[in-house]
Formats: structure tokens, sequence, C-alpha cells
């Protein structure tokens, strides 16, 4: 990266009390990037995310925005506009009221206002709506408002706290996919906290994803999803069958009485106890041929009917005790006449499988 | 807090847009300004009081010795004892009463309840004293009714538990529907559907959930009976009681030193009652989860019925007696010639002022409802939205809450100590309007700093955050939304604030000057003098008055902010 990034934390840390809600963050966004923050309630991601605003001031560590050091700046002397999950619109003031908020302390007359709060309603989908109050618009469209009113200044960063937690499933795919293209238009540079896993997979250009105060892993939604570098990021993102398993030679582990091959999760210790993660999505039926690595028979124990697909409990043969989630689509439940009970033999490609030393507990 | 270092950039870009003041300083400096105002109007006070207790009449540091005096004089400890057996009897009498009367009125489907809740909340608008004039007029010398008493006198504690009963059945009352009304609806169903008996339901739902009401109520009406000046001062008698005394040691003999150590005794209960309101509040709370749905009494005639002949009954009761009052106020010579005149309202008769104290009443609770009003109410948004400077807001926030547990005669007691100082350069206060308006305000803090706190807390705690990011200062935020979103609960405070400085009798009775003595104070004054219809009159006044500033402040909730303020509708 010889870019200069548009933000950069260091060492970034915050305690509440005996509790430590920050721990050592470090942390580099590049100018027009969509940052998610993805962690479960309570890992710091929201925490974080009040630090770089300076509403909740870091007790150790540096923030710079644009080159410039913010660590001890207050609020009001750092460049972002803000959207909460509660969309925090003041009630009193009418829509165009709100959006104009900030403008009008910037002595700019009426009809320069004007004009700008007309055009940052245009630009989140409501237009003629300035008129009214915030208690008369739906969720979705005082998320919207709320949106407006963080772009009326132009800030360099936009920061957005859970903003779709608090709406329903299908206003929150809708704006969802409006918000990615209304930043990808105006190039400013996001970060998002989320605790839903669709939506950074979704939105994002790097997920952020975060544990007890500390970064886990930082990387493009399709690294976190496929390569996953500790326990917790594969069981948090996605759905996940955590094995014991040993380590048997340099690419193989064995799970019971089950050699599997694994691929890209570098030299293994033969002996060292391991844990396997296998994804259900990754299970084959289909065009299994002899040679095929990882096969193994398994009895389908349980069928939950989930909608589009089903998951199913495998047992392999070789190794009863042994449970194995596994997704079957709707289409080749239909065409390979899967049934409960029968024995069926399936194969996990060797390189959609994770290895992760045992003591690092999920 | 922000080092001036890091700011340089920000104050750059600041200077080509033009000067703005700091809002950390800023912030920090009004803290500081709100904490200073705290500790003059209420802390050092008291600390006079505290301190005026271990030293003899020339001020030197005698230790305990007042206090051995004190609990030596017989007199003096007797007043103590009666204190304590008649607030205990009060309260034993008030509590049951309002119980059920609150329960008819949350528990059943009687008709009118508006009226009947309307007509048991009277006595607060009336200064205490009020309801012992129309005892002494019903049961008095020349009542109707005084062969009920079968020879006993009114003058003393029978007069005394009776007109404090009724004084005390409102607060009681407010503290037990609050508590009736939290309660699970779905709790009762589960009992019904277990087909559980009526009086099994009684003992093991409703009464252990009303638990913590009654004991606050209890409290409530127990310091409120033990330091309650007027009533005694009024139909006591020779029968003394600490508050009386404490009048007699500071106006009667000039005898400071042991007028503070009465002022400490009266500070006890209320200071005991202080932190049990708190400890039973906090378990209050988690007694009703957010998922509970309000309890919906069902239509039963019978058990309807007797709620309503009881309604009728006490309602009808307090109704009455404050009704004689105001009846007698317009008789010519009580009961000899009932023929109605309005004599007793030509107040230059029977108080050398006249009207006077009526203007200095209206005067001192309007300064006293809008200073006040401004002052609780920024005071509490300070305290609750703005993060700088922790200690301090934490300090306000502790000598806001402080008055609650300090009755009014005590604080009263501790201005006269302070504000009569000679050392002290605010002396030019003393007996004016001013040192009024104060000690009001101060008496009051608490239940309007709670009000505003409350209204303050229900905001997004957002609101500050978004303005921040938008580069605008509190103090804009602060009037163009957080003061029109609270304008209900300003009026709240405004209404709370000039009804109690409209009745109030015991903290300022030490502090009014020759020009500014009060309607309430007029009252004692005139009952002293042997006036009692004219001080039955400047009740009624005041109570009129009173009751017409909270119809008005009703009719304004209807009209202005549920019909004219669309933004507020849910």
């Amino acid at each position: 990266m010889t870019e200069q990034p548009f933000l950069k934390i260091e060492r970034l840390s915050k305690r509440f009390g005996a509790f430590t809600a920050l721990k050592d963050i470090d942390l580099e966004v590049r100018r027009g990037e969509f940052v998610c923050f993805l962690g479960p309630s309570g890992c710091g991601k929201t925490t974080l995310l009040r630090a770089i605003a300076g509403l909740d001031p870091q007790d150790e560590g540096r923030i710079e925005i644009a080159g410039r050091d913010v660590s001890r700046a207050p609020p009001a002397d750092r460049d972002f506009g803000i959207v909460f999950q509660s969309y925090a619109l003041f009630p009193n003031l009418t829509v165009a009221q709100n959006v104009g908020y900030g403008l009008v302390n910037r002595r700019k007359g009426a009809a320069e206002i004007k004009r700008r709060v007309d055009e940052l309603l245009a630009l989140v989908g409501m237009p003629e709506q300035g008129r009214k109050y915030p208690i008369q618009l739906s969720g979705g469209q005082q998320q919207r408002v709320a949106l407006a009113r963080a772009l009326a200044t132009s800030p360099g960063l936009l920061l957005l706290d859970e903003p779709l937690s608090a709406l329903d499933a299908k206003v929150r795919v809708r704006l969802r996919d409006e918000i990615r293209a209304l930043q990808q238009r105006l190039g400013v540079t996001t970060i998002m906290v989320t605790h839903d896993q669709e939506e950074a997979l979704t939105m994002a250009d790097r997920i952020v994803v975060m544990n007890q105060g500390a970064i886990e892993q930082v990387g493009t939604p399709s690294d976190i999803y496929r390569a996953p570098e500790t326990p917790f990021v594969a069981d948090f993102v996605g759905h996940m069958t955590f094995l014991d398993a040993v380590a048997t030679g340099p690419g193989t582990v064995r799970v019971g009485s089950l050699e599997l091959a694994v691929t890209g999760n570098g030299a293994l210790t033969p002996g060292e106890p391991m844990r396997l993660a296998m994804r259900p999505e990754d299970v084959r039926t289909r065009g299994i041929a002899a040679d095929t690595p990882n096969r193994f028979d398994a009895r389908i124990a349980r069928i939950a009917f989930l909608g589009s697909f089903c998951r199913a409990q495998l047992s392999p043969t070789a190794s009863p005790g042994t449970t194995i989630s596994a997704d079957f689509s709707t289409n080749a439940m239909r065409d390979l006449g899967i049934v409960e009970g029968e024995t069926r033999t399936v194969a996990f490609p060797p390189d959609s499988l994770r290895v992760f030393p045992a003591r690092e507990s999920a | 807090m922000a080092g001036s270092a890091v700011r340089v950039p920000a104050a750059r870009l600041e200077a080509a847009r033009g000067w703005r003041p700091d809002e950390a300083q800023v912030a920090t400096a009004l803290i500081a300004l709100l904490g200073a105002t705290l500790v003059v109007i209420i802390a050092l006070p008291l600390w006079s009081l505290l301190s005026k207790s271990f030293q003899d009449g020339a001020g030197a540091f005698v230790g305990l010795r007042n206090y051995l005096i004190y609990f030596s004089t017989p007199t003096l400890f007797a007043s103590l004892l009666n204190s304590v057996w008649v607030a205990a009897l009060s309260t034993a009498i008030v509590v049951p009463l309002a119980f059920v009367y609150a329960y008819g009125l949350t528990r059943s489907c009687m008709p009118a309840k508006g009226a009947f809740y309307a007509a048991a909340l009277l006595p607060i608008f009336a200064p205490s004293l009020l309801s012992a004039l129309s005892l002494i007029y019903i049961f008095g010398n020349q009542g109707f009714l005084r062969h009920w008493l079968l020879g006993a006198s009114v003058y003393g504690p029978i007069g005394i538990v009776m007109a404090e009963v009724l004084y005390c059945f409102p607060h009681a009352l407010l503290i037990l529907v609050t508590a009736l009304s939290l309660s699970d609806g779905r709790l009762y169903e589960a009992a019904d559907a277990l087909g559980t008996a009526r009086r099994r339901v009684f003992w093991t739902i409703t009464l252990p959930g009303a638990r913590y009401g009654l004991i606050s109520a209890t409290i409530v009406a127990f310091t409120l009976v033990v330091t309650d000046f007027g009533i005694p001062k009024v139909i006591g008698g020779q029968f003394g009681v600490l508050a009386t005394d404490a009048y007699k040691q500071v106006v009667g003999q000039q005898n400071f030193p042991m007028g503070a150590v009465v002022g400490m005794i009266l500070l006890l209960p209320a200071v005991l009652a202080f932190f049990v309101d708190r400890f039973v509040q906090r378990r209050q709370v988690a007694l009703l989860s957010s998922r509970a749905v309000p309890y919906q009494p069902k239509p039963e005639r019978g058990r309807d019925l007797a709620f309503l002949g009881y309604a009728i009954s006490v309602g009808g009761l307090i109704v009455a007696t404050y009704g004689v009052a105001v009846w007698a106020s317009f008789v010519t010579y009580w009961p000899y010639n009932l023929s109605l005149t309005l004599k007793n309202y030509v107040f230059e008769n029977a108080e050398p002022g006249g009207w006077e104290p009526y203007r200095n009443s209206l005067a001192m609770a309007a300064l006293a409802a809008a200073i006040g009003t401004a002052l609780v109410f920024t005071g509490a948004y300070l305290v609750e939205k703005l993060k700088v400077f922790p200690a301090g807001r934490a300090f306000a926030q502790f000598l806001a809450m402080l008055p609650m547990a300090v009755p009014g005669l005590v604080l009263g007691l501790g201005y006269v100590f302070f504000f009569n100082a000679a050392w002290n350069p605010l002396n030019v206060f003393y007996g004016t309007l001013t040192v009024l308006v104060i000690n009001t305000i101060a008496h009051f803090y608490t239940v309007a700093h709670i009000t505003a706190t409350t209204a303050l807390k229900q905001i997004d705690p957002e609101f500050e955050s978004v303005s921040a990011s938008l580069k605008v200062p509190f103090w804009r935020t602060f009037s163009r939304v957080t003061v029109p979103i609270c304008m209900p609960a300003i009026l709240d405070i405004a209404v709370y604030m000039f009804v109690n400085a409209l009745t109030t009798v015991s903290a300022v009775i030490f502090l009014y000057g020759s020009g500014t003595k009060l309607a309430a104070i007029a009252i004692v004054h005139m009952d002293e003098a042997g006036f009692i219809a004219s001080a039955a009159g400047m009740g009624a006044v005041i109570m009129l008055t009173a009751i017409a500033v909270k119809l008005a402040h009703i009719a304004l909730n209807r009209f202005v902010f549920e019909r004219l303020q669309a933004w507020r509708k849910r």
C-alpha cells in the first residue's frame, strides 16, 4: 500500500473500569473505502467507532484522519458525519430542518441551504418530503433522512453505527444496497458497525472482525469467509462444524478413524491435536469418483428443512460418534432422492477444510 | 481536557470562519457555576445549621453541650416524643385509608375516577394549616360538631392528627396509585387460570406488588407530619412538637443554638427516610419488566359499588372539610350569624399589610417558578447530557438530591444562620424577596430536578453526538431541540414550583421581612391574632389561585401540546 491511508489508528486502548473495551487496536483505512466492523455485541466495535468520532475518547493510542492527528480533538474538530441505529432525528424539526441542521451554522444563505437540502433529499430518494416531521415517516425513511443529514456538510468520513438494525428485514436489504451504491457514487470513506454478517459480507470492501476488544482478522469478505484465520472468525461468520482431530502428516489430519487431506493451512506437525473446521455447503455428493480425495460414507441422521436448502447431520460410517453438518440444495434433495437414514458417499474438497491448533477455543 | 497543542489546526480552521468559543471550556465553566450556586443555596446553609448546633450563643465551640441540654430539658424532650407518636398515629391512619382509595381508583371499575382523584388531591393546593383552620370551625370551641369529641378538645393531638391525615392523604395516595398501577396483568391472568381464590390473589400478588409503595407512603407520611409546622402551630394548643419548638426557640427566645439542635433532630427522620426511599425505589423499578402488560380491571357490580361508596365518603370528607373553611370565610359571625359577607376579605382589618402578603406571594411564586425552572432544567441538562468535568457533575448531582432529605423548616433555619450572619456579605438579602425566592427554589429543588432528569433521559442520547459531528455547539441544540421537546416537563416544573411557593409556610416563616410577608405567613399571624375567618379567607384565596394555575396548566397541555404540535403525536 503506497498510498497514504485516510484513517490511521495506532495502539488504541480503552477501559471502562476493570473491563477492557479495546486493546491495542491498529488499523488503516484507505480513502474511499467501505469498511465494516463486525462482531458480537460487546466486542468493542461501537466503542472503536465512537473513539474515531471522538465521542468517547480512547485512553491510549493515536488516531489520524487525512494526515491530521486528532487523537485528543473534540468531535467538532474532526471531519465526519454519523448515523445512529436510533436515527437520532430531532423530532421537533422538519425533515428539511434536520438535514440543514449542520449547514445553518456555517454562514450560508437561506437559498443556498435550501438548494443543498433539496439536493440531499433527492440523493437519498426522498424529494418533496422536506416539510414532514420525523414522526410522520417510516423507519426506513427516517434512516434516509439521517443519512442525508450526515452527508450534508460533505464530511470526509461517514460513520454508520448499526444503521439498519432497527428496520424490517425487507427494508433492510433494500437500504443496504442503496447505501452501498450511494457510497460508491460519492466515494466517501465509510465505516459501518454491524453484528449482521450478511450485511458486512454484501456491503464492505473490507471487513474488520472483532472479538473481546481485539481485532481477529481484517480482510475482504471472501477472505473472511473462505480463509478465516482464527476459530472465532470461522465460527462467527457463516456456519461451521468443528471436530477434534489429530495431525497425521504435513497435509493430513485424522478424525476418529477418518483420514482427511487439508491444503492451504501451512505445514502440520504430526501428532499435534487440532480443530478441524468444515462448512456445511462445501459437501460434495455428485461426481464422486474412486480417486476423489476426502471421500467417505456417511449415514444421513437427520434432515432439517430450511426453505431454499436442507441441513443434514451426517454420521461417518468410519467414525459413527461424529456429527457433521451438510447443506443440500432443494434441487439436490430432489434429484438425488436424499432421505433420512440412508448411507451415502460424500466428499469435502481438501482446500475447503481449515485446521486450527486445538488450544485456541472457538 | 483537550490539550491545546493538538487543536492548533482546528483553531486555524475556525479562524477563517470566525471566532467560536471552545465548547469544552464553556461546558466546564457552566458546570462549575452550577456547583457553586448549589453550594451557596443548599450546602452552606446546612453547614451553618450543623455548626451552629455545636456553638454557644456567642459562637464559641461547645461540642455536644447543646444536645445534652436538649435531652435533659423535660419540656423539649417531651416534644420529641410527642412528634414521634403523633406522626406514627397519623401515618397508621392515613396509609390504610389512602391504600383502599388507591385500590378503588386502580383496581375497580367505579365511575368518575378522575373526579375522585382530583378531590383527593385538593389538599396539595392549600397550605397545610388550612385543614387545621377547618377543623377548628367544625370541632373547635364554636364548632358545630364539637360534641362528637365527647368533651375532648380539638386543640392538641386530636386536632393535629385529624388535620395531618387530611394534609398527607394526597401525598400517600399519589405514591400508592403509582405502585398499584405498576402491576403485571399477566400475573393475575395466570392466577385466574390456576383457579386461585380472590383473597389469596390479594395476599400473594397485589400486596407484595405494592409492598414498596406502602413502605414509601409510610415514610413520606411520617416525615411530612414530623416536619410540618403549620398544623401544630394553628391547632396544637399547648401540645409541643419539634417543629413548633424550633420556631419558639428561634423566633420567640432568639436561642439560635437550641433552634439548631431541634433542626438537626428534625433532620434525622427525613435523612433516614431519604435513604430507605432510595433503596425502595431501586427495588421497585426491578419489579416490572418492560414486557409486563398493565392490569385492566373488569366491571363487577358489588365491588365497584363498594369502592364508589368508600370514595364518596372519603373524597367527600376532604372536599367538605376544605369547603367548610371556604364557607366560613364568607360567614359574618361563626356560628351565630351565618349570613354571607365579604368583610373577612378586607384583610386590612386583620393584617396590617392587607392584601400585600398575597401580592408578595404571587410575585415570589412567579419568580421562583421562572428562575427556579430555568436553573433546575439547565442544571439537569448540564449534569445529564454533558461529558466534561465528571467530578463536577457528580458533585452537582449530589447537591441537587440533598434538599429531598431536608425538611423546609430545617432549610429555613439554615438560611437564618447563613444569610443573617454578620460575616456574610450576602446578608444584605436577608428579609428581602430575593432570599425568599432562593430559599423556595432550594427547598423544592430535588423533585424538580428529578422531573427534568427523567424527561432528559427519555431524549435520544445521540442528539449531542449528532450535533458535535455537525459542528453545532451544544447550547444551540439545547435551545433549538432539547428545550422544545421537554416543554411539557418544563411546565410541570414551573407549576410545581409555583404551587409549592404559594402554599409553603415552614421554610419561609424565618425569612420574611417587614415588606415581604407572604400570604401563608399572614394566615399564621391572622390566626394568632384571632381573625380566623380572615385566615381561612386568605387560605381559600391561595388554594383557588393554585387550582387555577393547575387548571391552566392542564388546558395548555391538552390544547397546545397535544393538538397544535403535530410532531409530538405518537
